[in-house]
């Protein structure tokens, strides 16, 4: 109302104008009006409340809570010793090895499978659909009755349900999850299965806008299907490639329901992960005493996937834009 | 004077939600019902509990509420969990009365996140009564009392009578000595393929199990006073030996090594664990959360060692600090008439015990007196007729119980302890050559670092 009172008793030319940086706010502020910004504000108003008390709000206080030691019921300024106690903890440096492991495990074995599975479904003429349905099934089955169905193939019993499937192939029975230096393959092989659905349907809508005729030409030229799927496929899947490769490396350094659910960080602290680690301090231990050192280690890992994803999409740019 | 009118309806509305929200805040606060009755939410089982669990509060709950007819008593479901008490508590969503384990009962108090009940206490008459050992885990250090003790136990060895059988065992003469344990645990697995015995290894229990079944061999985490880690002692080294002879030399640990207090149970109403350590007074969750077939329970003390102590613990009945006076004045009362009055009032003991026995919950499960023996012993004979636990089958807990000298958890950051120690069982049953006296060297160091703070 105030705005549109001085557009109103605004005269047409005015003969003294003011100075140019207030009349050019005005005439942005007006402009802004005009091109139905205020209805723009309006519509957006409800998100930015939600993601203000819901999202935005939290976070900030969060960080704050990182400078703070913290009952929940009174709380202390500690400046940064929240993050001093995480960064002298025996137990990060294995939680952080733990994370990189499970990372680089997902991505050497996890990210080209989704790729390779999509291309091979995009080359089947009949039943496309059934194909979609059923590798997408695991992405529907609820995450924690998929561990508890995963724990019980993992039985280290020789009677377990993969003792018994690799025992066909004269395999001795393998403790899987009970063991040190397997629980962390085993758990990958998990989210594996249960993540590839998700990226095969992204990688099936990115393909259907590969133009046939690159195809089509690259079969004149002699090339056979390896060298289509190099030359061609590959090459015009770039930049979904990229995208889901972030998303991935976020994914993992935020691994928790796997370690959580099928190994407690166990045995032994083999299977413990960042995330795991801030929900210890946050929950496990301390009847609510280390909230500070559990948001600190939060921050720290944020700001470390922050910095990553901008030096990824920095060094990526060209690439994906070629 | 345009900015000022633009403004206002904006205040208007502001202030008139914060006021809308305050007032609402308040009303959940004061815990009043609209027809003056004093609101009072009270736990009542675990998630999972069967409906005849319900059935038996709901009769209680009407008996009490005969008695009060100003008090109105809503049930709320409740499971006692570390991780989320503070943030309940932060957020007013915790039962105005509640039970925590004595394990953490120190803690919340010295932080001062449970409600003071000494003039209450004193006034019904209860401080001299009480067992001084289980009172102290309610006092804080300046004296005050925080909370009304209502149930302890003892652990004890946990057993699978059909296993027993089918293995040639006799399922009415359990396991005396370790030795004994070890050799019944071996004949399990042989002749049934179960686990002969199995341990608690995850979310602090691995601890809490290593601790127990360390002093029952004499060995202690803390010094008397709770100032100084002794970890690295024999009875800690003989338990850990223990578990990987019979992991690694007799297989008769079965194949997971990742349980804790809620799989273990499951694990062993499924008929898959011979034998293992827990509370005493577990055959009542075994049976109303697990399901367990109450004709293969058994429980027997478990062995003891020359130097060795029974490990104990317990439930304290408390109030958060929040509350007003009418509520905290309804909460003592229910305190007193649901959990103390059937541990020394006839009347009381009668009138549960029905209430219990006629819903088909457990009656006379074994635990220890949180008042007197002598009291505990006659308030049994009292709810005779109920009794529908089968307690000849834990005879040999009942028989030997008073045998034992119990002792109380460790005094300094028992929780944070016990996660250390979490990592070291789990690291000998699933590492045939972990080195158990380094392993003990580094919790040692660790858990001193944590008492020193």
């Amino acid at each position: 109302m105030t705005v549109l009172d001085e557009r109103r008793a605004a005269p047409p030319q005015r003969p003294h104008p003011r100075p140019d940086t207030a009349r050019r706010r005005d005439r942005s502020i007006r402009a802004w009006v005009r091109r139905g910004g205020l209805t723009t504000l309006l519509f957006a108003l409800p998100m930015i409340l939600v993601f203000s008390v819901y999202s935005w709000w939290p976070i900030l206080q969060s960080l704050w809570m990182s400078f703070q030691k913290t009952n929940l019921i009174t709380s202390q300024f500690v400046g940064l010793d929240n993050f001093v106690n995480v960064l002298s903890d025996p137990l990060l440096g294995r939680a952080v090895l733990n994370t990189a492991y499970f990372a680089l495990l997902a991505l050497v074995f996890g990210f080209p499978l989704p790729i390779f599975m999509a291309v091979l479904m995009s080359e089947v003429k009949r039943m496309k659909g059934l194909y979609s349905a059923l590798a997408y099934l695991p992405v529907i089955v609820p995450p924690v009755v998929a561990v508890l169905l995963w724990r019980f193939f993992y039985s280290a019993s020789p009677t377990g349900v993969f003792n018994t499937i690799i025992g066909w192939f004269g395999i001795p029975p393998q403790p899987w999850i009970q063991d040190a230096t397997q629980a962390m393959p085993a758990l990958v092989l998990e989210a594996t299965w249960a993540a590839a659905g998700g990226s095969i349907i992204i990688y099936l809508a990115a393909l259907l806008a590969v133009p046939p005729e690159l195809y089509d030409a690259a079969e004149v030229d002699g090339a056979g299907i390896w060298r289509k799927v190099w030359h061609v496929t590959l090459p015009q899947l770039r930049g979904v490639i990229f995208i889901m490769l972030i998303l991935q490396i976020i994914a993992t350094a935020q691994v928790f329901l796997e370690p959580y659910l099928f190994t407690g960080g166990g045995p032994n602290n083999a299977t413990v992960t960042v995330l795991l680690l801030i929900y210890r301090y946050a929950f496990e231990n301390s009847l609510g005493g280390k909230y500070g050192e559990a948001t600190a280690l939060s921050v720290m890992l944020a700001l470390f996937l922050a910095a990553a994803s901008f030096l990824y999409f920095k060094a990526t740019q060209k690439w994906s834009t070629d | 004077m345009k900015g000022k009118t633009m403004k206002s309806p904006t205040k208007v509305i502001a202030i008139a939600a914060a006021f809308a929200t305050v007032a609402s805040l308040a009303a959940c606060s004061t815990g009043a019902s609209s027809d003056g009755k004093v609101e009072l939410r009270v736990a009542t089982f675990p998630p999972g509990a069967d409906q005849a669990a319900y059935d038996a509060f709901a009769v209680q709950e009407k008996q009490f509420e005969d008695k009060h007819p100003d008090i109105d008593v809503i049930g709320v479901e409740y499971e006692w969990e570390g991780p989320t008490f503070t943030a309940q508590l932060a957020a007013g969503s915790l039962p105005d009365v509640f039970t925590v384990p004595f394990t953490d009962a120190k803690t919340l108090l010295e932080n001062g996140q449970l409600g003071d009940v000494t003039d209450e206490i004193t006034e019904l008459g209860y401080a001299d009564k009480f067992n001084p050992i289980i009172l102290d885990a309610v006092t804080s250090s300046d004296g005050r009392l925080f909370g009304f003790p209502r149930q302890a136990y003892a652990l004890g060895l946990q057993y699978n009578r059909e296993l027993f059988e089918q293995a040639g065992l006799d399922p009415d003469a359990p396991p005396t000595t370790w030795d004994e344990v070890r050799a019944y645990a071996k004949q399990i697995a042989e002749k049934t393929g179960k686990a002969g015995y199995a341990t608690m290894t995850q979310n602090n229990t691995g601890g809490w199990q290593l601790t127990a079944q360390a002093a029952s061999r004499g060995g202690f985490l803390q010094s008397d006073d709770g100032t100084t880690s002794t970890i690295a002692n024999d009875g800690v080294r003989e338990t850990l030996q223990f578990f990987h002879d019979l992991r690694w030399e007799d297989d008769s640990m079965g194949d997971d090594f990742l349980l804790d207090w809620g799989s273990i149970n499951q694990e062993f109403a499924a008929g898959n664990i011979g034998m293992y350590t827990s509370g005493s007074d577990l055959y009542t969750a075994l049976v109303r959360d697990f399901s367990l077939d109450a004709s293969v329970y058994g429980l027997t003390t478990i062995p003891m060692e020359a130097g060795g102590k029974v490990l104990g613990g317990g439930d304290i009945a408390v109030i958060p600090p929040s509350l007003d006076e009418a509520t905290k004045d309804a909460a003592v009362k229910w305190i007193d008439w649901y959990y103390m009055q059937k541990l020394l009032n006839e009347d009381a003991a009668v009138a549960d015990a029905k209430a219990l026995a006629d819903a088909g919950q457990a009656v006379g499960t074994p635990v220890l007196p949180v008042l007197d023996q002598a009291t505990y012993e006659e308030s049994l004979t009292w709810i005779e007729p109920y009794v529908n636990v089968p307690r000849e089958q834990m005879a040999g807990f009942i028989e030997h119980i008073f045998e034992q000298t119990p002792v109380g958890e460790p005094k300094s950051r028992t929780q944070e302890i016990y996660a250390l120690l979490d990592p070291i069982v789990q690291a000998v049953l699933t590492d045939e050559n972990a080195d158990i006296d380094a392993l003990l060297a580094q919790a040692d160091k660790d858990a001193q670092a944590l008492i020193d703070g």
